[in-house]
């Protein structure tokens, strides 16, 4: 596998990954495939039309892994790739996607990447995407991600999305359509600064009975940032929904949470959150009592929150 | 070991300046355990907050193991060794309390050191070593959580603002334990207490009392304690906090 030490880095930042993963991977960097592997129960292909590829994961697998990391180090870059999960049925897996961008060039990189995630009955899967940008060039790095998820009967989903640094701008849009006793959870992490602007658009449909979700997002605006924060929860049958959006804004960030509901039966059950505001005084000094200064403070407090 | 010199804090509102503090001085040696108390707004938590530097001061001079701290910050005061717990502790999302007294430690401790100091709080350290210090936890818990921060410092001054405020009887019991426990390590460390309890005073080896931001009176708890028995300074426990 080639990869510079700078790819090395995005690819540790964005899937904690040193080397080469056990199980299933498909890397990508600038724009090409530099890896992969499939195993007897996960089948990694390309597609055959477009970018892309398609990940068939067999029924009944079980405690295995599939990474698919995409980095990007070459100024100018913009690419839009669409990868396809089919999960078997009572599959139990961990999904590890995440983006990083390195641009130290004037001109824009942007990676686009859509996808869609088929689970099947009973299936449990856990997905961990991470995105990072770095670089000192004036050339933007741009992150579209589109998450589709599709869940059958029974099946579980938990998403960790984390986007802590370095991207400058963001439109993450994430759909999902749960049949019953279906559960998705999501647990974002957002934090954006300098000039950044980072939308971030859920859409959660629960469509059987006895199905649920539970989206909640944490986010810190700094600098002169701003956040649009989008969620909605639909419940067309017994269902039970929680959104909440809890933001810290700081200097002259700005933030717009929109939190909104729809139910469809009298048997859905939905709750929405959310709060903006700045980090509590008192939480500083206690920490300053505690002997750290005030930007220390504040970084610990923020690490907690987005923790 | 702690001396304040002259020392006044004053405070603007809508009728103009109140004069919270009015030309305090005060000795504590080290490795004594004093109790302020005194009616409420008589300036007791002011006092406490002037010694941590929560609170800057209007007149006079904080003098720290002979040290003139007045201007320092509360961060350099906490890194000269003076710890403060709060009477209303704070909550943080996402911190959790081993986090806490990492922070309070100012060093990466085991979570087994951390538990040690959760036990001497009275609190069961494996089900809360993890926990969040968020609106999940009970007034209760939060305070001993506080007290436990103090605990990790190894400070030289600890000081207490109304530790008995929100908690129940039980706990009360076993913060008194704490407190005979400080005392008797010899590290030389003294502790300042705010409080209206008569077992706190109890256990002190000087009373002050404050009251309209002046000292009323000052000495061993002996001679102060029967002459405040009784009076509006003190509180006995149960019809404190039945």
């Amino acid at each position: 596998m080639n990869m510079d030490a700078i790819q090395k880095q995005l690819l540790q930042e964005v899937a904690d990954l040193h080397d080469i993963p056990e199980g299933a991977y498909n890397l990508r960097a600038n724009g090409e495939s530099v890896g992969r592997q499939s195993t007897a129960n996960i089948e990694i292909v390309s597609k055959t039309e477009g970018s892309g590829i398609d990940i068939h994961i067999k029924p009944g697998t079980k405690k295995e892994s599939v990474h698919i990391p995409v980095v990007l180090s070459e100024s100018g870059l913009k690419e839009t790739v669409y990868n396809d999960f089919f999960v078997g049925d009572d599959c139990d897996v961990l999904i590890v996607a995440g983006c990083g961008i390195d641009n130290c060039g004037t001109q824009d990189s942007e990676h686009d990447g859509i996808h869609r995630f088929y689970v099947g009955k009973n299936a449990k899967i856990r997905y961990v995407e991470k995105h990072y940008g770095s670089g000192s060039g004036d050339g933007k790095r741009i992150l579209n991600p589109v998450t589709e998820v599709y869940m059958e009967e029974g099946s579980t989903m938990e998403m960790e999305m984390v986007q802590i640094k370095g991207v400058d701008s963001t439109e993450r849009t994430t759909i999902a359509k749960l049949a019953a006793d279906a559960k998705l959870v999501v647990r974002e992490r957002l934090m954006t600064h300098g000039e950044q602007r980072a939308s971030s658009i859920y859409k959660v449909e629960l469509t059987g009975d006895g199905s649920s979700a539970d989206v909640v997002s944490r986010s810190v605006a700094r600098d002169r940032s701003y956040q649009k924060l989008d969620m909605c929860i639909i419940g067309n049958a017994a269902c039970s929904g929680h959104t909440e959006c809890d933001s810290i804004i700081m200097d002259e960030g700005r933030i717009l949470a929109v939190p909104s509901l729809e139910a469809n039966s009298v048997d859905a059950a939905l709750v929405h959150e959310a709060a903006i505001g700045k980090i509590a005084g008192d939480q500083i000094i206690k920490l300053m009592t505690l002997g750290l200064t005030e930007a220390e403070a504040e970084e610990q407090i923020i690490n907690g929150f987005l923790k | 070991m702690l001396d304040l010199k002259n020392i006044a804090f004053h405070a603007e509102n809508e009728s103009g300046t109140v004069q919270i503090i009015r030309d305090i001085s005060l000795h504590i040696d080290a490795q004594k355990f004093v109790v302020i108390t005194g009616p409420n707004g008589g300036g007791k938590s002011t006092l406490a907050k002037l010694i941590a530097g929560i609170e800057p001061l209007t007149e006079g001079s904080v003098i720290f193991d002979g040290e003139d701290i007045t201007g320092l910050s509360m961060t350099d005061r906490a890194k000269r060794g003076i710890g403060f717990a709060f009477q209303q502790p704070v909550r943080f999302k996402g911190l959790t309390v081993l986090d806490l007294l990492r922070i309070a430690a100012g060093k990466t401790i085991t979570v087994s050191e951390a538990c040690e100091y959760l036990s001497e709080v009275g609190l069961c350290a494996k089900d809360y070593i993890h926990r969040e210090v968020n609106a999940s936890l009970s007034g209760g818990e939060l305070k001993r959580i506080e007290i436990a921060t103090i605990l990790a410092r190894d400070v030289k001054l600890a000081i207490f603002d109304e530790p008995e405020a929100g908690i129940d009887l039980w706990s009360f019991q076993n913060l008194i334990r704490i407190f005979e426990k400080m005392r008797e390590s010899s590290s030389g460390r003294s502790i300042l207490v705010i409080s209206h309890q008569e077992r706190i005073l109890n256990i002190a080896d000087e009373i002050i009392v404050l009251a309209e931001g002046k000292i009323l009176k000052q000495g061993p708890k002996d001679t102060i304690l029967p002459e405040i028995i009784g009076t509006q300074y003190t509180a006995d426990v149960c019809r404190k906090l039945t």
